[in-house]
């Protein structure tokens, strides 16, 4: 892991084309500019575990009683 | 072919029924194929993991279930699966049913995407806030009604 320090306006450059930039420190939020081709996947950390988390819930069908009152309310 | 179902039951599908991922899902991403098959409980579909007869989902199209969802993928992401027309586009939900009574949900955040030409699929991201992974199925249906 690389830990640096950096000021505002600085930059961190990843790779050729991913280019990081510290926008504005207020208190302990830090505003940060991401460049990047959009083919990279940026997100914040906790959307992604979000995702992944709720596909793990999702993988757990514990019965399709409720499924079947859903379907009901659908068809109306 | 013949696929053996979560439940225990086979199905046998066609070839059109057959979807791939190349990248899996989110947490999921070593199950690449998958194929889709009817449930009882149309229009919930199952999406059941050729990979593994343990893992199935239940998949939901959005559009039914939230009037005015809406996804915004750039064209590069898309182009991975080889879309290249909105006509390709198919999107779908994936269902959670907790097991603690808790409402059943359709995750809008997180959306698969499907190429209708090849079968190709990916899940993706959004980053608009606007969409939760938790979206109430049923608050949503019941709204609809009272607005009707």
């Amino acid at each position: 892991m690389l830990i640096l320090s950096r000021k505002i306006d600085e930059k961190i450059k990843i790779g050729e084309d991913i280019t990081l930039t510290i926008i504005e420190i207020r208190g302990d939020q830090v505003k940060i500019g991401v460049e990047a081709p959009k083919n990279i996947k940026v997100f914040r950390q906790e959307v992604f575990t979000a995702i992944q988390s709720e596909n793990r819930a999702a993988s757990e069908i514990p019965s399709m009683e409720k499924v079947n009152e859903l379907k009901k309310l659908m068809s109306k | 072919m013949d696929v053996k179902l979560r439940d225990g039951t086979v199905a046998t599908v066609e070839d059109s029924q057959l979807y791939e991922f190349p990248e899996g899902l989110f947490g999921f991403e070593d199950f690449k194929k998958y194929a889709m098959v009817s449930s009882e409980y149309a229009p919930f579909i199952w999406m059941q993991s050729l990979e593994n007869e343990h893992l199935a989902f239940l998949i939901v199209d959005p559009f039914l279930v939230c009037d005015d969802y809406e996804v915004d993928i750039d064209e590069k992401t898309l182009s991975k699966i080889g879309i290249t027309s909105p006509k390709d586009v198919c999107v779908m939900s994936v269902v959670t049913i907790p097991a603690n009574g808790n409402p059943i949900t359709a995750n809008l955040q997180g959306p698969l995407i499907i190429n209708r030409k090849t079968n190709q699929s990916m899940q993706v991201i959004l980053n608009d806030n606007k969409w939760t992974t938790k979206f109430n199925i049923v608050q949503a249906l019941k709204n609809r009604e009272a607005v009707c």
